[in-house]
């Protein structure tokens, strides 16, 4: 059975008396898109930086790819971009990657880094220093690096706070190759409308808890059903989907003129803000 | 060994790219078109006067302007290794520049270890060189030669490793403009004591003399650089002997063979100690 690209189990963090995480549970499966909500300070990035071992947990454990979160093994299937993402202004972006593919003990060479840059919409930038890259291209190339070595596990912090429209449809196309490559991604983004377009899973955290976790499609309440007819646009908040013939039929018996009908859903926003708001 | 190279290649290339070997090599040739200035001036005046106290003037004068060499190499090269090294760490971090390399599989040991590689690759050579064409212009100027060469040069050079060992602890555990103050601190402390163990060595005074020593052994560039300055004039006999071993730079004092190995052991304890702060540190 293939390890999971990250495990974690009763992962705690304490910073002094402030528990940044407090016994956190969370699985991300090879090929699977899990989007991680939060609002700010509710843990993400100390969560993330576990996983990648730039921070050490208080108790409970973390694996990537069935190794110790941190460890050389896990950090060899790891990807990265930081939430304050930031290269050398004098570097070069060939040079940037080519430093990560040494370290990463990646053989791809300019071919992998030609193919890379491509990838994230930089063709034929590989040339132009950091310095002289907008803040987007930075982060288009933050987001190169962590798929240097062909990691089993990327791990985005906000991967799309710098970028454009087009930018980011990049990279929701680039999020969607790569589950289909198995790799396993972690997204941490406040961006709710990215997640609900790519992710398979959200894992909402909030005071250091995971306050709730699904299917996106699941997490989304029924909202009703709104029916447009002669007298105006009526809201049934407690219909759903399977109500609409019938409330069509009633409607037309009653004599009244139909002219469309919208099954309303909630948003991911709403279900957020109920797991979040809703606590406090 | 080969990922510590290869973040040593990426320190040196940004100290290239940053124009800081380039500031480097012009601000010390002014220095030491100052220094041949200075120098031929000064064995010049010696020839014309005929001698005027009852010394040898041209050892006094070459002793000493080679205490001042050695004195101005190693200040550079502090400076170098500070500015070089000063924010390895949390500075680094802070700036967000250092979390993208930690999580390769380079343990950090392994950056810190990429970090002096740089450092000293760049410092120790420079001292030597600045040392070692000073010694020339002197030679060239006066005619002199000092007791020793090579103590000198590589006390200067193992006398940078210490600091860049102690910048990059520093570097672990303070921002960059703290670690900077702290460091220069440090290096002052020692050159203090030096001046302190002078004064008693003038006056007679043990306890300036203890303390000063035992300062200069926990602060081994300071004990390094006596030992440097007493080599450089040990041949020196008479009143000018006395005049240059108490040195207008520090006081010259052997301090015996054991300083190399001590220093090169307490840079290693310096470094683990960076490591084991570092390898303890959230980012």
């Amino acid at each position: 059975m293939t390890a999971a690209a990250l495990s974690a189990r009763g992962l705690s963090k304490r910073y002094g008396k402030t528990a940044a995480l407090d016994a956190v549970d969370l699985e991300v499966g090879a090929g699977e898109l899990v989007g991680l909500l939060g609002p700010n300070g509710a843990g993400k990035s100390t969560l993330v930086k576990i996983a990648c071992g730039l921070v050490r947990p208080t108790a409970g454990e973390a694996q990537v790819a069935g190794a110790a979160a941190g460890s050389r093994v896990a950090r060899a299937s790891t990807g990265y971009l930081a939430e304050l993402f930031r290269f050398p202004s004098w570097a070069k972006a060939d040079e940037v990657l080519a430093l990560h593919q040494r370290l990463a003990r990646s053989d791809g060479g300019p071919a992998e880094r030609e193919a890379l840059l491509a990838r994230v919409g930089l063709s034929g930038e590989g040339g132009r220093r950091m310095e002289t890259m907008s803040k987007g291209m930075q982060q288009r190339l933050g987001i190169a690096q962590a798929l240097i070595g062909s990691p089993r596990l990327v791990l985005l912090d906000e991967p799309t706070s710098a970028l454009d429209p087009g930018g980011r449809r990049t990279v929701r196309d680039l999020l969607v190759e790569l589950r289909e490559q198995g790799v396993g991604v972690l997204l941490n983004s406040h961006l709710l409308s990215e997640i609900e377009l790519v992710c398979d899973r959200v894992v909402i955290i909030d005071g250091g808890r995971v306050v709730t976790e699904g299917r996106p499609q699941d997490l989304t309440a029924p909202g009703g059903v709104e029916v447009e007819t002669s007298d105006g646009v009526r809201r049934l908040p407690d219909a759903r989907r399977e109500d609409v013939p019938r409330i069509v039929r009633e409607l037309v018996d009653g004599g009244a003129e139909v002219y469309g009908v919208r099954v309303v859903t909630g948003s991911l926003e709403d279900a957020y803000l109920a797991a979040v708001v809703g606590r406090d | 060994m080969s990922d510590a190279i290869a973040i040593a290649g990426h320190a040196l290339r940004e100290a290239v790219r940053r124009r800081v070997l380039l500031v480097v090599t012009l601000l010390t040739a002014v220095f030491l078109g100052l220094f041949a200035l200075a120098a031929f001036e000064a064995f010049d005046s010696l020839e014309q006067t005929g001698g005027i106290i009852p010394v040898d003037e041209r050892a006094l004068a070459g002793g000493t302007l080679l205490g001042l060499a050695m004195f101005v190499a190693l200040f550079l090269g502090v400076v170098l290794a500070v500015f070089l090294t000063l924010d390895a760490v949390r500075g680094h971090a802070e700036r967000g520049l250092l979390q993208p390399l930690v999580v390769r599989p380079v343990g950090r040991t392994t950056l810190l270890i990429g970090r002096l590689l740089a450092a000293c690759a760049v410092c120790v050579p420079y001292v030597v060189i600045v040392f070692l064409l000073a010694v020339l212009i002197t030679q060239a100027a006066g005619d002199f030669t000092p007791s020793s060469y090579f103590v000198p040069a590589a006390g200067l050079a193992l006398g940078v490793v210490t600091v860049v060992a102690i910048s990059l602890l520093g570097s672990t555990v303070l921002g960059t403009t703290a670690n900077g103050i702290a460091v220069f601190m440090v290096f002052g402390t020692g050159l203090a004591a030096g001046l302190l163990g002078q004064i008693g060595d003038g006056l007679k005074v043990d306890a300036l003399i203890t303390a000063s020593s035992i300062i200069s052994w926990i602060v081994p560039f300071e004990a390094l650089y006596q030992n440097g300055l007493h080599a450089l004039t040990s041949d020196i006999g008479g009143a000018a002997g006395v005049i240059v071993q108490l040195g207008p730079f520090g006081g010259a004092s052997s301090v015996g063979a054991a300083i190399w190995p001590y220093a090169v052991a307490w840079s290693a304890a310096v470094m683990a100690l960076a490591a084991l702060a570092f390898g303890r540190r959230d980012l």
